[in-house]
């Protein structure tokens, strides 16, 4: 990906800013321009979703693209947020049996990849499963 | 001085690796080696964190704790020795992902491992000459030792971030006061383009970590005309386990009074992250009243002292995030060849 693509992003990627329908209220992650079923009449406004979902599906990943090869295998969702988008991440420390359909979730922000030992760094956001007793538990 | 810790919040990450291991990968004896580090285990930063998502993590607890809308932070600083770029700031990416961009200042702190603590004082000055409403100042570490050199026992990764502003009912905590220590001492080094940290061996502890962190707390103490009798806790900068022991002994502080924020035998030293973790797990159990001495250490050298009393805000604010003996208890233990993986010390 170049840099100016995210860098465009950021605001997607770093604090999950999505978009909001002012006319039916509902919440697009990744944004939207155009609300799809109030067309005109609806007004999308910049929206911060919280974060916190649930996991919707999920697989656990053993061959995957270069830039993932260090972290196999690892598990990819996907989540519902709690206000109502469902989004694709990959579920950080944690490994596959730990996971159910269900569980709950908080994004959390970790470095996605890196364009090689010179270029930037991406960060994003992966899920972490909320566990009650330890540090997730907030 | 009219200046409060309104929120804090503490991160490390849930890897661990035991001591044990590291001595069985280099023929050392284990038991001893426990004995002389003062440390049984370290934490490690998963292969998807950094110094930038720890202090995001801890920045986010801090402001959970702090209730306090991002945009109104009007400074952020990042005490570190691990920033992930040379030349780009660790400060920008974090005050994006908390939310805190555009309307702010944002700079790294460089001095080994006290930085952070220095992040305190630069807000700290800010605050009360009105120029911000609230600043962050962080403290993190994913601290890097050269494999089979006698730092790699310790060398942990972990942060935690206070956010300060003026003193009111909503603080957990005022600043009474600081004072700091500094000389030029070359007890720790790294180069421009080297991996790993040089220093000068153990006798440095003498004129580096205990000359400079005595002086702090005594010259903080003398200032308020304080002595150890008057301070519930202490937190002092915890290089290894043994260290902060001897420093508290040396100036007559009791073993209960830095029990609770002495946490180097359990994640290690996490560097710019140590004292203030230290100082953050001390919150996280202490009452309205009480009086706290923090301070940390850099090699190069400088120590800051702080002398703070617990506010009522603590007690609604403390449960509003992770404590330190959550992140403590959750944890995984990986081996040493897992270690070298998530520290990207293979050659390949
Ligand atoms: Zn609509």
């Amino acid at each position: 990906m170049h840099v100016p693509r995210f860098w465009r992003e950021i605001p997607n990627r770093y604090t999950l800013v999505g978009t909001r329908c002012g006319h039916c209220n509902k919440v697009f992650f990744p944004p939207r321009a155009i609300c799809p079923r109030c067309r005109r009449v609806g007004q999308l406004e910049p929206f911060r979703l919280s974060g916190r979902g649930r996991i919707h599906s999920f697989t656990t990943v053993y061959s995957g693209p270069r830039d993932f090869k260090d972290q196999l295998p690892y598990v990819l969702a996907i989540v519902e947020l709690e206000e109502g988008p469902r989004v694709m991440a990959q579920v950080t420390d944690c490994n596959g049996e730990e996971v159910k359909i269900g569980d709950e979730v908080e994004m959390v922000f970790r470095r996605i990849k890196e364009e090689g030992e010179e270029g930037i760094i991406h960060y994003g956001f992966k899920a972490r499963l909320v566990r009650k007793a330890g540090a997730g538990g907030s | 001085m009219e200046v409060g810790i309104v929120g804090y919040g503490a991160y490390i990450p849930r890897y661990r690796l035991r001591v044990e291991e590291i001595a069985r990968m280099w023929g050392a004896d284990p038991q001893q080696t426990k004995r002389s580090f003062g440390v049984e285990e370290k934490a490690v930063a998963g292969p998807d964190e950094d110094t930038v998502t720890i202090s995001v993590e801890a920045a986010k607890n801090a402001l959970r704790r702090g209730g306090v809308d991002p945009s109104l932070v009007g400074a952020v600083y990042v005490g570190s020795e691990s920033h992930p770029y040379a030349v780009k700031p660790t400060a920008t990416i974090v005050a994006e992902a908390v939310g805190a961009t555009p309307e702010m200042t944002a700079a790294d702190f460089e001095f080994a491992c006290k930085a952070g603590t220095a992040g305190i004082q630069a807000c700290m000055g800010m605050v009360e000459a009105g120029m911000i409403k609230y600043g962050m100042a962080i403290g993190a570490d994913t601290a890097q030792s050269s494999p089979g050199d006698p730092l790699e026992y310790a060398a942990a990764a972990g942060g935690a971030a206070f956010l300060v502003g003026k003193l009111d009912r909503e603080a957990v905590a005022s600043i009474e006061a600081t004072y700091s220590y500094t000389t030029d001492t070359p007890d720790f080094w790294r180069r421009e383009m080297r991996p790993y940290p040089r220093h000068g061996g153990r006798f440095t502890g003498r004129p580096g970590y205990f000359k400079h962190t005595l002086s702090a707390a005594q010259g903080l103490m003398r200032k308020l005309g304080l002595t150890p009798r008057d301070f519930d806790h202490a937190v002092f900068h915890q290089p290894n386990g043994r260290f902060p022991v001897e420093v508290a002994s040396e100036l007559g502080f009791s073993m209960s009074q830095i029990r609770a924020g002495l946490l180097s035998p359990k994640i290690g030293n996490t560097y710019s992250g140590a004292a203030m973790l230290g100082l953050a797990a001390i919150l996280d159990g202490a009452k309205e009243g009480e009086r706290i001495l923090a301070v940390s250490y850099g090699s190069g050298a400088g120590s800051d002292a702080f002398s703070l009393i617990v506010r009522e805000g603590i007690e609604r604010k403390r449960d509003l995030a992770p404590k330190v003996s959550d992140y403590l208890e959750d944890k995984v233990y990986i081996d040493y060849a897992t270690y070298c993986k998530f520290t990207r010390k293979l050659v390949r």
